[in-house]
């Protein structure tokens, strides 16, 4: 005999597996569909888009991104996620920030193109001012500090400091000895982004906003921290050898044609010797610079041992048999020396690396070094760029219009 | 003519195919040719006392067809085509069957009864034939019992057609009267007595009012449980189909009758014939359903004050309840394991059990534990598995506190059970009873784990040790590791199930190789658990679920090396294939959904894609959806990529969209559509006219099921969103359906509540459609094309916000809808914004939602009027 249609025999499954794959497909679904429109909602126009796209070859120094790249840009709403926390905020954020190459050759056109300064010693970090509160964030995503400050919309005051819904973000340097932010770079101010603007309009406004908002004034209850903008404009004696406020750690050379780019680039470039900076040469976790250099790079998949930048630079491989003996996997960050075999490059390509197994870092690390970081410290010991040198270039004349007839 | 049509009538049952094929060619071809005259002589055939019985029958039979279908839009097309017939001839035909329900031929009234019925479901609704109620039911009482028996059937069958509000209360009244009293004791013919019941059955939902009067109550209640302790079978059984049928309609109005109904239910469990006694068991299900309902919803309103009180029937019947029930269990019929849809007393009474368990929870478990402890080890296999039985049966309901202690004991019993006890009967509910436990006791929210590092070897080995017994004793162990491994679904990184994964995959994938795997439905047990073991898995068997790509993927090749095949056995092919596909989308969907699996299972997307073209060349319905799923989810995981098959796969795509006719074929197709917009964004463009012109038909179908059309809104969002501003070109046949739809369920007046879910289904896929066409626009050049629209959507947002019906889901898709409309035409709707409804009252609304994702987009879009205000 037949059950009613409407009592289920009990011993029959209650829902099929393929009813159950319908809704889980359903589910999916509208989560995805629901995830691309808060991706375009939040791509408005308060709303930095940020470029992860490097240049192909250092040609394009002097042709800085006037057109639009082929690739779609990578966007997020900085805001919400300075205030996310998670490994995966701290991965995106480990992104955003420009960072300079160390300078292994010097630039055409030096005196003319780049602005030079003394990079302040310090925590380099971003620093996201919305809905009353100011973010710091490092270059590995941990927050540094969470305060008000006199940005744009950077503290719960009685009277608002600018529109609701505004923000600012500025790249900048915490240096510990005087408890402050030095403001090396804006990317955003009151709500409008300036990403896609050229550096020397960005300095430009930092100054004139910095002072307007107050924020470069001493602490006080709404504002824990003082900001004060880097000197851009001096020139390379002045950046070299006047004083500052806050302890040099090398010079940083900005294209002035470059908008602001998160990642390595090469329109950015950090250059130190001793006079400038107490840490030319790296040192180790004990604080001793080691006998030989040593580097710290990303293995893959593949045993290839690469640097940071975009494309990578392959250093070495380690053979799978290696790999599986020390426990190592794809991602992890090691640290080799480089032996005395050294680098040797042709026509100015790295060729060969003869490097040794240290062990594997720490944690906390969030990236390879860098080709040109590697390069640099390989010349210091060797046969470093001199201030001279630079002089030399500063000093030339810009170079002549080739005629093409 | 007449001669003829009766000739044709008799042939067309004839058993010879020919003369039969060419009887019905002839039939349509006549019907055809001129229809009034076709229905005028079937109905004269019918009325005619020198025909034959069987002729008349078949006349009947076939003016029945060409009244009504099952299929809505046919049905439709016949009531016009009634509706439109010449009145004249309307009329005679309604007066042959008038007349023959007073034929002396028994099958000529049964049919003209039936038939009556359909012209009156087709006509009262419209106000015509006013007349037929009070000419069915004038002089009742002078009929002889034949024509009176006619006339009752008439009326249920009337009943069963037109919806109440088509028949004014003064008519309910006296049909009522005339189906009551033709019930009664003093009816003293049978036939008649039945036909009276059975009407009432139908009846029943007339008489809402006359439920409310208590004397007329009564008097109903007081007939039907005389009826129901009729010496005759039939009446007993129809009596009891009308208490069953009371108890879920006027379950508020039984308090009064309780005692009478328990005496008489009672009795008829024990004593009863099955049919009646089912009846009986049914009744008490009936209740319980009912007081489930009302406690949950109470339980989930807190007001207090809900329609209807609970009035704890089956707690006050408890203790005698419960010993009834559990004696049933003892009647099980021989080899009732043996078929998935057996249906008997103890099955009945099991099921009644467990309903009893959900509705009184804790209190069943004192009164159950003495006969599973009196049972569980008689020698007769009878007592073990009525007791195993009892014991699964109470799983759901009471609390784990309660349970668990018991369960704790009982886990060691029944595992050596499933492995030991010689019966296949005591095995097979043993291995359900496992399954019942792992389903409500074994999860992360349980308090005390039932499952421990000490027996989680015992218990995967034992289930692994089963699916090698008979098929419905393996099938059920499946079940039972189908839970298993659902309970550690969100375990974290670690599962218990890890050391075991690689041997209850290959135990299952030896289960789909078994050679009476196709018996029962163990082959697919096999395959829905080998599933939901790869859901639930965790990261450290990623690996392993990996391996298993090419090991699906190779079964799914093996099946597809085609022989010739008899239609039976393509068939069985088609189910297999569905299995696999299926199975293939759980993987694509588990391992597509982290960057780091996704890597390793790409090397294999283009092979999965191949055996997924193959299999739709294959012709089946429930494979194409399986197939059409697990693209859905390969296109997920393949993103860009996926453009490389589109050119291949485009026309199953577009035959998906065309299957009316398997409407979950189409419903998952549009869903395909969505992924496959995404995954691709604008490389979509250049399917995007075959794909658009196939939703729109798809939208103006009256055939496709309605379910579909509220994803294929959304699916217009989707296609808007990949193409951004050259949705352009479908603005002007896209928009005016989204308006006219959103007009449509802007309102829900007088809806009932799956009226109203079904509307808020389709607002959302209209929003969802302007959301994603807003924002495909924005920052584009043409945004100015979509400001004619926006006075429109503005509208439909303001309606449905004062309607105060929407639910969470609309809510948030509505505010998000405003939000997009200032982004993307800022200034140029600010002020058009500004004087909405919904930019005060409903932002503000949703801005102090308690549902997070609504207040997140509130504040978006607040945001966003801001801008366009003061831009």
């Amino acid at each position: 005999m037949a059950p009613p249609d409407f009592r289920r025999p009990f011993k029959r499954a209650a829902v099929s597996d393929q009813q159950r794959r319908r809704e889980l497909t359903l589910e999916r679904q509208a989560q995805s569909r629901h995830d691309a429109q808060q991706r375009v909602r939040n791509l408005a126009s308060t709303i930095i888009s940020l470029q992860s796209q490097e240049p192909d070859d250092a040609d394009v120094v002097l042709e800085p991104y006037l057109e639009e790249s082929e690739a779609p840009p990578k966007e997020l709403d900085i805001r919400r996620a300075s205030r996310m926390r998670g490994e995966q905020v701290r991965n995106w954020f480990a992104r955003q920030l420009m960072l300079p190459e160390w300078m292994i050759d010097i630039p055409d056109n030096l005196s003319q193109d780049w602005y030079v300064f003394a990079r302040p010693a310090g925590k380099r970090c971003f620093v996201v001012a919305s809905n009353g509160t100011t973010v710091s964030r490092q270059r590995n995503g941990s927050i540094l500090h969470c305060f008000p400050s006199a940005l744009p919309n950077g503290a719960k005051t009685r009277e608002p400091s600018g529109p609701a819904h505004s923000y600012s973000i500025l790249d900048c340097i915490f240096h510990e000895g005087d408890q402050t932010y030095y403001v090396i770079d804006m990317v955003c101010w009151g709500g409008c982004s300036y990403y896609d603007c050229p550096a020397d309009f960005r300095f430009y406004w930092l100054n004139s906003k910095l002072e307007e908002s107050g924020a470069s004034g001493p602490p006080s209850y709404y504002h824990k921290y003082r900001f004060s903008a880097v000197t851009h404009e001096k020139g390379l004696p002045a950046a070299y050898t006047d004083a500052t406020p806050y302890v040099k750690d090398g010079l940083l050379f900005y294209n002035k044609h470059a908008h602001y780019q998160s990642g390595n680039t090469p329109l950015a470039l950090v250059w130190k010797d001793v006079k400038c900076s107490q840490y030319v040469l790296d040192t180790d976790s004990t604080g001793q610079v080691p006998d030989q250099q040593q580097v710290v790079l990303e293995l893959q998949e593949d045993g290839n041992l690469i640097t940071s930048d975009d494309p990578p630079i392959i250093f070495a491989r380690l053979n799978s048999e290696f790999i599986q003996q020390l426990g190592l996997h794809s991602g992890n960050f090691v640290r080799c020396a480089i032996n005395d075999g050294g680098l040797s490059f042709v026509e100015g390509k790295l060729e060969k690396a003869d490097l040794k197994y240290i062990g594997k870092c720490s944690r906390g690390r969030a990236f390879a070094d860098s080709y040109s970081k590697v390069v640099f410290q390989h010349m210091a010991r060797h046969s470093p760029l001199t201030y001279d040198d630079l002089l030399v270039a500063a000093n030339k004349a810009p170079s002549d219009v080739e005629m093409a007839g | 003519m007449a001669m003829e049509v009766t000739q044709l009538l008799l042939n067309a049952q004839s058993i010879d195919g020919s003369v039969r094929k060419q009887a019905e060619d002839s039939l349509k071809q006549f019907q055809e040719q001129n229809l009034p005259a076709f229905l005028f002589s079937l109905s004269g055939e019918l009325a005619n006392e020198d025909k034959p019985a069987d002729s008349r029958k078949l006349a009947g039979l076939i003016l029945k067809n060409a009244l009504d279908a099952k299929e809505q839009h046919r049905k439709f097309e016949l009531v016009q085509r009634w509706l439109m017939l010449d009145a004249t001839v309307k009329s005679q035909i309604k007066s042959c069957l008038l007349k023959t329900l007073s034929s002396p031929v028994p099958d000529a009234r049964s049919t003209a009864a039936q038939v009556v019925a359909k012209v009156a479901g087709i006509e009262l609704p419209q106000k015509q034939w006013p007349e037929l109620i009070g000419s069915l039911l004038s002089n009742v009482h002078q009929l002889p019992p034949h024509v009176k028996q006619a006339t009752l059937e008439t009326l249920g069958y009337l009943c069963e057609e037109v919806s109440p509000d088509a028949v004014d209360q003064d008519n309910v009244n006296k049909i009522l009267t005339v189906v009551v009293q033709g019930m009664s004791s003093s009816e003293g013919n049978n036939d008649v007595r039945l036909a009276a019941i059975r009407a009432l059955y139908n009846a029943l939902g007339f008489a809402q009012a006359n439920f409310s009067n208590d004397m007329e109550r009564d008097y109903i209640m007081r007939v039907v449980c005389e009826a129901a302790l009729s010496k005759e079978e039939k009446i007993r059984l129809a009596a009891f189909e009308c208490l069953v049928s009371i108890a879920s309609m006027y379950y508020e109005k039984l308090t009064p009758y309780m005692n009478d109904i328990f005496t008489i239910t009672a009795k008829a469990v024990r004593e009863d014939v099955e049919s009646v006694a089912l009846q009986a068991i049914e009744f008490w299900s009936s209740i319980c359903d009912e007081e489930i309902d009302i406690l949950e919803e109470y339980a989930g309103e807190f007001t207090g004050d809900s329609d209807v009180q609970c009035s704890y029937f089956v707690k006050q019947a408890l203790n005698v309840l419960v010993p009834i029930l559990l004696e049933t269990l003892l009647k099980q019929e021989e080899d009732q394991d043996q078929d998935e849809g057996a249906w008997n007393i103890a099955m009945a009474g099991g099921t009644c059990l467990g309903l009893v368990a959900r509705t009184v929870g804790d209190d069943i478990v004192p009164l159950v534990m003495p006969f599973i402890e009196e049972n569980i080890t008689k020698p007769d296999w009878r007592q073990r598995e009525a007791a195993t039985y009892a014991f699964g049966s109470i799983l759901e309901g009471p609390s784990p506190d309660k349970l668990t202690p018991i369960v704790n004991v009982a886990l060691n019993f029944m595992l050596s059970a499933l492995t030991k006890d010689p019966n296949t009967h005591v095995k097979d509910t043993t291995a359900w009873t496992l399954g019942r436990i792992f389903e409500f006791l074994h999860g992360s929210t349980m308090d005390a784990p039932i499952i421990t590092p000490a027996n989680c070897q015992q218990i995967v080995t034992v289930l692994l040790q089963s699916m090698t017994d008979v098929p419905n004793v393996a099938g059920k162990a499946c079940g039972a590791l189908y839970f298993l491994a659902q309970g550690y679904e969100d375990v974290g990184p670690s599962s218990p199930l890890t050391p075991y994964f690689q041997e209850i995959v290959q135990a299952l994938l030896t289960v789909t190789h078994r050679e009476d795997a196709g018996e029962g439905r163990l082959r697919t047990a096999a395959y829905e658990t080998l599933n939901e073991v790869v859901r639930c898995s965790t990261e450290e068997t990623a690996t392993l679920v990996l391996q298993l790509v090419p090991v699906i993927m190779l079964e799914l090749h093996n099946t597809l090396e085609g022989q010739k095949l008899s239609s039976d056995e393509r068939e069985k092919q088609g189910e297999l294939h569905g299995l696999l596909c299926g199975c293939l989308q759980v993987i694509i969907q588990k391992l597509g959904a982290s960057d780091q699996t996704k890597y390793g299972f790409m090397q294999f997307a283009d092979q999965i894609m191949g055996l997924f073209l193959r299999v739709f060349a294959c012709k089946s319905a429930t494979v194409h959806e399986e197939a059409m799923l697990a693209i859905g989810s390969l296109a997920y995981a393949c993103g860009p990529e996926f453009a490389k098959y589109m050119p291949e796969f485009y026309k199953y795509l577009e035959m998906g969209l065309q299957n009316f006719e398997e409407y979950q074929v189409c419903s998952v197709t549009v869903g395909v559509v969505g992924d496959i917009c995404r995954a691709l964004e604008n490389k979509v463009l250049p399917y995007c006219d075959g794909i658009m012109t196939q939703l729109l038909k798809d939208l103006s179908s009256n055939q496709l099921h309605r379910s579909v059309k509220p994803p294929i809104f959304s699916c217009l969002g989707d296609i808007a969103l990949a193409i951004g501003q050259d949705f352009e070109k479908y603005l002007m046949y896209a928009m005016p359906m989204l308006q006219s739809a959103a007009e449509l369920s802007a309102h829900t007046a007088g809806a009932d509540d799956e009226m109203i879910e079904y509307t808020n289904s389709l607002r959302n896929g209209i929003l969802e459609a302007y959301s994603g066409i807003l924002q495909g626009f924005k920052n584009s050049t043409k945004t100015q094309l979509l400001i004619p629209y926006a006075p429109h959507i503005l509208q439909f947002l303001d309606s449905i916000y004062v309607e105060k019906d929407m639910d969470d889901l609309v809510m948030r898709t509505a505010i998000g809808v405003l939000g997009d409309l200032a982004d993307t035409l800022g200034s140029n709707a600010g002020t058009m914004i500004q004087n909405s409804v919904s930019s005060r009252d409903f932002l503000n609304e949703c801005l102090s939602s308690e549902d997070g994702s609504i207040k997140e987009s509130a504040e978006w879009t607040k945001l966003a009027i801001t801008r366009a205000i003061s831009a």
